[in-house]
């Protein structure tokens, strides 16, 4: 199979119109004739399903948690970019373009992310008109900030609850649409499967989580935006609920996924404390402004921070990029902190922590000053860890945050099963091997209220679909596997938590998929990978029963997804033999430790075809083709 | 430093919505004061698992106090001990060695329990389906600087918009009511220019949607205030009342908009 991004001619600034211009429309009266499933409700997910049910589709949408207003978009914190302009500082829909190509390490397509760009400025306006508490200054006007890899302030925020006041944007206008009875709305239920039918996507199979119930929902299109895949380390910054299966199994009924080793390691989080220890909790990036992150010189140095003089200190991310210093990206500040913990230089008592240091800023500009621009951040260290960062450095250690990777799709948001659409960080599209600060929100926005209500529409026009219900014998079918599935869990009766299972997955996965990477590594992964996927469907132990609300029945289903994905994520990153964004390879790198990219073997998406459980999947190659942005080596030397 | 603890959890078991619930007591060891007190509940649950019997059910999602998930009643106070933090925010070092810990699900007719400390929280859903929004359909929206918002509006409009939908307002109130939680969507809503189309059918379709799912009627007990992850202010309740008797004497207007 040959893979189609569709990606429109013309030149760059006008591929988007063309193409929306070349599209077939459905016409009002036909669009009632269409059931579209919504599975997520996320900031893509409710942005979707209410434009659709705005447009006059019929809408179901789906959730795991009890309401659409839980959904993990909620936590992101820093706020969302945009190429407005208002600070006057020379940004424009090119330098929003330009910067988020090379942020990701010249690993995306550019019309896509010029899309992106392009579509920033009404997410604004949408948001805006919903009701969202965007910052204003005192004459009214909409605030901006400052994000990493950027030289202008683009990014709108409401406080430090972005995430949280656009979801609630976005859910407003999906709880509209409910009360209207445009969307029907299915709380607690949990995707479980895809149907196909003729070779096209025509409903799915899911799990009511109170009654156990395996439903089936026939439609005309799916769309998936079901987030990303974090939580595969055990450890992240993702949701407790944050899990792949949904896409997992549209990986196994025919969707490629793409870049599954591009992973987002956030440089700034509360470092692992104990055993016991279920989350990591971010710091956002903002802080890097005014802290400065050190570690002693010399190994074992057991004094507190505040008696260690200067002269023994080694500001590394200072010393190692002076240009750039402690507001290095996201991929190089994680590597540079793993290097110095590696080599025992770390702080605490795991010393797998680094100091990130107000005193110099509190010296500078006063506790007020320090106080005004972070105190919530500051709080809320505070309370986790029981120190307090006015008066001693904030230990800090990366943890797995975001994943680039996702369900490959074409231009028109398409993964390979007609009429399965993929949206947000569940999909692959726009963020290569490296996201950029304030993009996530931006991306899973465009998807769902500007890409998705147009591109939806040509496949519905364009495609025939016979009318199909749940009595169809591919939903039998799809319905007894799960049904199986979700029996077998239960009856293995073995000696093991799913937790536990899952949490032994995050050690191999965050030792040999994390930060750094090598071949040798990234093999015992595999290995180790499949001998715990043995172990758990031989020695899991799940109590309760099926027709029961069941949480630990629910993480087991997800933990078995991930030990299939672990070790496509491994497979992945082994045959990748070049360090970009992400994804360092450490046969890969210069010899002050800088990441060497491959572009003429590597410009590529890698998107891989499911061939069965513990067998080789098959490579298929999207080309990147760079014909705006030359490719150039990213240096913050 | 962390020090480790034991504690004694009573902890209100319930198998199904309809069948009987009772406290049970366990008592558990080798607590961290570092770990936060859903992770003690984690530690519970898998020993409960080891043992062979079923774990404790509770709601949990983010853990760092911003999606409403989680929550329960601590020693009778919604979310804890802790003021201005969601139960996922609670670490043990405010709890002392051999504490005694009562733990039951939020209470309210409105909630009713669908297994341990897991309740149905929906009727907050249908509240904010009956108005909590500003109908604007995807497209339609205009030049966001068009129109200024003094700074203090945008940010008193921020501090009702912060709620989590967490349900402790609820649960910490004699009476049931959810006034907190529908005034600070009416507030936030009703401080924005962008909100004053729908300003008085908003605020009588919300009132009459909280009456219609059962809440109670506030008294000015303060308790929502008190226990609110967000520490959102009871003022916002005044509001409210302002803006429902505005409404009422503009009923004619307003009747002629509903649809």
């Amino acid at each position: 199979m040959k893979l189609d991004g569709k990606i429109p001619g013309g030149p760059l600034p006008e591929k988007w119109d063309r193409h929306k211009d070349a599209l077939k429309l459905v016409s009002p009266a036909n669009k009632r004739k269409f059931d579209i499933l919504v599975v997520g409700t996320g900031l893509a997910g409710a942005s979707a399903a209410a434009s659709l049910a705005e447009l006059g589709y019929n809408v179901k949408a789906f959730c795991i948690h009890d309401s659409p207003r839980r959904a993990h978009s909620i936590a992101a914190q820093g706020g969302i970019n945009a190429a407005k302009n208002y600070p006057n500082d020379n940004d424009s829909i090119w330098r929003l373009f330009h910067d988020t190509i090379k942020g990701g390490d010249f690993r995306s397509r550019e019309a896509n992310v010029y899309r992106l760009a392009q579509l920033s400025n009404h997410i604004i306006d949408q948001c805006v008109a919903q009701g969202v508490p965007f910052a204003r200054d005192y004459g009214g006007y909409l605030s901006n900030r400052s994000f990493g890899g950027a030289q202008v302030s683009r990014t709108f925020y409401a406080r430090g609850q972005t995430g949280q006041q656009l979801l609630l944007g976005a859910y407003s206008a999906l709880i509209r649409q409910v009360r209207r009875g445009n969307i029907v709305l299915l709380p607690r239920r949990e995707m479980l499967d895809l149907v196909v039918a003729d070779g096209n996507a025509r409903g799915i199979v899911c799990r009511n989580l109170v009654t156990g119930e395996i439903e089936r929902h026939p439609g005309h299109a799916v769309i998936l935006a079901t987030g990303g895949y974090g939580n595969v380390y055990f450890l992240s910054t993702n949701a407790m609920n944050s899990n792949a299966t949904a896409a997992w199994r549209c990986y196994r009924k025919g969707a490629f996924f793409a870049n599954p080793c591009f992973t987002q390691i956030h440089p700034t989080c509360i470092p692992v404390s104990g055993q016991y220890q279920s989350k990591l909790t971010l710091m956002s990036e903002s802080l890097r402004n005014d802290g400065r992150v050190w570690v002693p010189k010399r190994k074992d140095d057991r004094r507190p921070p505040a008696e260690i003089p200067e002269e023994d200190r080694d500001y590394y991310l200072e010393r190692r990029y002076p240009s750039f210093g402690n507001l290095v990206p996201r991929d190089i500040a994680s590597r540079a902190t793993k290097q110095i913990c590696d080599e025992g230089r770390g702080v605490g008592p795991t010393k797998l922590a680094v100091y990130l240091d107000f005193a110099d800023a509190v010296r500078r500009e006063g506790i007020g000053y320090i106080r005004e621009k972070y105190g919530n951040l500051f709080d809320m260290y505070e309370r986790i860890t029981g120190e307090d960062p006015y008066r001693t450095p904030m230990r800090i250690y990366p943890a797995a945050h975001y994943t680039m990777g996702g369900l490959w799709v074409d231009y028109n948001l398409m993964s390979t099963i007609a009429g399965l659409f993929v949206l947000g960080e569940a999909n692959f599209s726009d963020h290569g091997a490296n996201r950029l600060g304030a993009s996530a929100l931006m991306q899973g926005l465009a998807d769902g209220y500007f890409v998705i209500p147009y591109t939806i529409g040509d496949y519905l026009a364009g495609t025939s679909l016979p009318s199909i219900a749940a009595d169809h014998d591919a939903f039998a079918t799809t319905a007894a596997e799960v049904e199986q599935r979700v029996r077998r869990l239960t009856s293995i009766r073995g000696e093991k938590s799913p937790r536990e299972i899952h949490r032994e997955l995050g050690r191999i996965m965050w030792n040999y998929v994390g930060m750094s990477r090598n071949a040798e590594g990234l093999r015992q992964a595999v290995e180790a990978i499949r001998g715990l996927r043995d172990e758990f469907w031989q020695n899991l132990r799940v109590p309760g029963d099926v027709n029961h609300l069941n949480k630990y029945l629910e993480f087991a289903g997800r933990v078995a997804d991930f030990l299939e994905l672990a070790e496509l994520m491994a497979i992945d990153a082994l045959h990748r033999e070049e360090s970009c964004g992400g994804h360092f390879r450490e046969e890969y790198q210069t010899e002050e430790g800088e990441a060497v990219r491959n572009d003429r073997d590597f410009a590529y998406v890698a998107a891989w075809e499911f061939t069965g459980v513990g067998r080789e999947p098959t490579l298929h190659k999207e080309p990147l083709v760079f014909e705006n942005v030359p490719l150039s080596v990213r240096s913050y030397k | 430093m962390s020090k480790v603890m034991t504690l004694h959890l009573r902890i209100w078991r319930q198998p199904r919505p309809n069948q009987k619930g009772k406290f049970v007591s366990y008592t558990v060891g080798e607590i961290s004061t570092d770990m936060s007190f859903l992770e003690v509940l984690d530690v519970l649950n898998e020993r409960l698992i080891a043992e062979g019997q079923e774990p404790v059910e509770f709601e949990s999602d983010c853990r760092e106090g911003i999606c409403g998930s989680c929550g329960a009643l601590v020693n009778g106070q919604a979310h804890g001990p802790l003021p201005g933090a969601a139960l996922c925010q609670v670490h043990m070092r405010h709890f002392q060695d051999g504490d005694t810990v009562v733990v039951e699900p939020f209470r309210a007719r409105p909630f009713p329990v669908i297994r341990d400390l897991v309740v149905d929280r929906s009727a907050l859903d249908r509240i904010m389906a009956a108005g909590g929004y500003i109908s604007v359909n995807t497209g339609q929206a205009p030049e966001p600087n068009a129109v200024t918002i003094p700074h203090g509006k945008a940010e008193g409009a921020m501090d009702a918009a912060a709620c989590i939908g967490c349900g402790a307002c609820v649960a910490a109130c004699p009476n049931a009511a959810a006034t907190l939680f529908t005034s600070a969507k009416i507030s936030h809503l009703a401080l924005l220019p962008q909100g004053h189309p729908e300003r008085e059918l908003r605020t009588v379709k919300m009132v009459q949607q909280m009456d219609l799912e059962g809440f109670g009627n506030c008294s000015n007990h303060g308790e929502c205030e008190a226990v609110c992850p967000k520490e959102i202010s009871i003022a916002n309740i005044a509001r409210m009342r302002r803006e429902y008797l505005r409404a009422l004497t503009l009923m004619d207007r307003v009747e002629t908009t509903v649809r």
